[in-house]
């Protein structure tokens, strides 16, 4: 399975296996990461799962859609790397991603 | 002392839905929500957004989901507390006495929680010191345009309600209009209008730029804002007005003595009772194994909690189940013959 990491504010890390198909919020919450809200459940409708990708990661993701580009607008401190982890499918692809949550979601 | 037989807090597809179902069982209900409406998250968060799982209906938005919910539940002509929030709930022998920041009380010996996840709340500017200047010099909605005449005013937000009071207030005051991308999300022509209004000189536009910092003691001064390269640039203002869209708190639920796993309240999955008996949590901010966060799974959490509170309701009388297409009891309620 592939692994996803994720990195607090205070660059505390924990590497998770998450199942291919579900998404980094959905490894979040299943795993009991803090840092990731998500409020709306993943229908893209608050930008509480709000992450900072990696930079290097970033071209190897599926392009955001606008929706979602609209939706980071109201994110806490959103940055050129920031990213709805409902939106990003885990697939092998994307084995070793590394992501960072902001400050606080809301 | 408004009295009912149930108190539904959340006015959302579940909370309207509870309606109906107590509504078809004889009882009376009010509803109390924060927003200024009807419809919860799906008003606030994606009215234009299509919904495919409700039972019948192939597609619909949570415009027209919420729309039709209230024509289900007009035959009971339920009172709504709208822009109201509750704020205490407490006990009275084996009653529940509900207050909200509006001051209404209601008792009840049924309270039913539709709460979603927590109240919606502006999504408040997080730089130190913004808390200070709240509703003096920080706003996140107008509620009275005289109060922002003649003043230097910056706008953050790319959507229709920065637009708009840009747009609105440019009349009579300076507006800079601050978003943190190049592009805007909200409507075109209002967009291009100004557009129109920066060529005159009218309202200055600062694209990409995020706040930084607030100088000023009791009133604001300037904020500097930073683009994302760290270029900064200080701007003369009076007033903020942000606009980051809403975003959904627990609050006072949290202090009411029920059982909470993760912001969630843990019911029963018989009757979907909290630990405290008449208080039912239903929807997207009940928890029960196998719970789904999903519209119609919080349709039946409120039939199955509505009988609980029948029996609670109407001690005396038999609960008796009864189907809508022969019930003639049912039929008059809904104001069929």
């Amino acid at each position: 399975m592939p692994k996803i990491t994720y990195i607090d504010v205070q660059k505390n890390s924990k590497t998770i296996e998450v199942e291919n198909g579900l998404t980094v919020m959905e490894g979040a919450i299943q795993n009991d990461i803090p840092g990731i809200d998500a409020d709306c459940g993943g229908s893209m409708a608050c930008a509480t799962c709000h992450v900072y990708v990696e930079e290097k990661w970033l071209n190897k993701l599926p392009k955001a859609e606008d929706a979602e580009i609209d939706m980071i607008d109201m994110a806490f401190e959103p940055k050129k790397n920031s990213r709805l982890s409902c939106q990003i499918t885990v697939t092998d692809e994307l084995d070793g991603l590394k992501v960072t949550t902001p400050e606080k979601q809301s | 002392m408004n009295k009912t037989d149930v108190i539904i807090i959340g006015a959302g597809p579940v909370g309207l839905f509870a309606v109906h179902q107590l509504g078809i069982k004889g009882l009376k209900a009010v509803v109390i929500d924060n927003l200024d409406k009807a419809g919860g998250q799906c008003i606030e968060l994606y009215p234009d957004k299509p919904i495919y799982d409700i039972p019948a209906v192939p597609e619909c938005t949570g415009k027209e989901l919420t729309d039709r919910l209230l024509e289900q539940i007009k035959p009971f002509k339920t009172n709504f507390y709208l822009n109201e929030r509750v704020e205490e709930v407490r006990s009275e022998g084996d009653k529940w006495i509900v207050k909200t920041n509006n001051g209404n009380e209601f008792i009840s010996p049924n309270i039913m929680i539709a709460g979603g996840v927590g109240s919606f709340e502006p999504r408040r500017i997080s730089i130190k010191d913004a808390e200070k200047f709240e509703n003096k010099s920080i706003f996140y909605a107008v509620k009275n345009k005289e109060n922002f005449k003649n003043k230097n005013i910056s706008i953050f937000g790319g959507g229709d309600s920065a637009l708009d009071w840009a747009l609105e207030l440019s009349k009579f005051s300076k507006i800079t209009l601050i978003h943190r991308r190049e592009e805007f999300r909200g409507a075109l022509h209002t967009l291009s209008e100004i557009k129109k209004l920066e060529k005159q000189g009218k309202i200055s536009i600062k694209t990409p730029y995020q706040i930084e910092n607030i100088e000023g003691n009791e009133k604001i001064q300037s904020i500097t804002i930073k683009d994302d390269n760290g270029k900064v640039e200080k701007i003369k203002t009076d007033v903020i007005l942000s606009f980051f869209g809403l975003v959904m708190k627990l609050g006072p639920i949290a202090e009411w003595g029920l059982n909470m796993d993760k912001k969630k309240i843990s019911v029963n999955s018989i009757n979907f009772e909290t630990n405290k008996k008449g208080i039912f949590a239903v929807g997207d901010i009940c928890n029960y194994p196998g719970k789904l966060k999903l519209i119609l799974s919080g349709f039946h959490e409120v039939a199955l909690a509505s009988v609980e509170c029948f029996k609670r309701a109407r001690p005396n009388e038999k609960y008796k189940f009864e189907f809508t297409t022969s019930s003639k009891s049912i039929q008059s309620r809904l104001g069929k013959k």
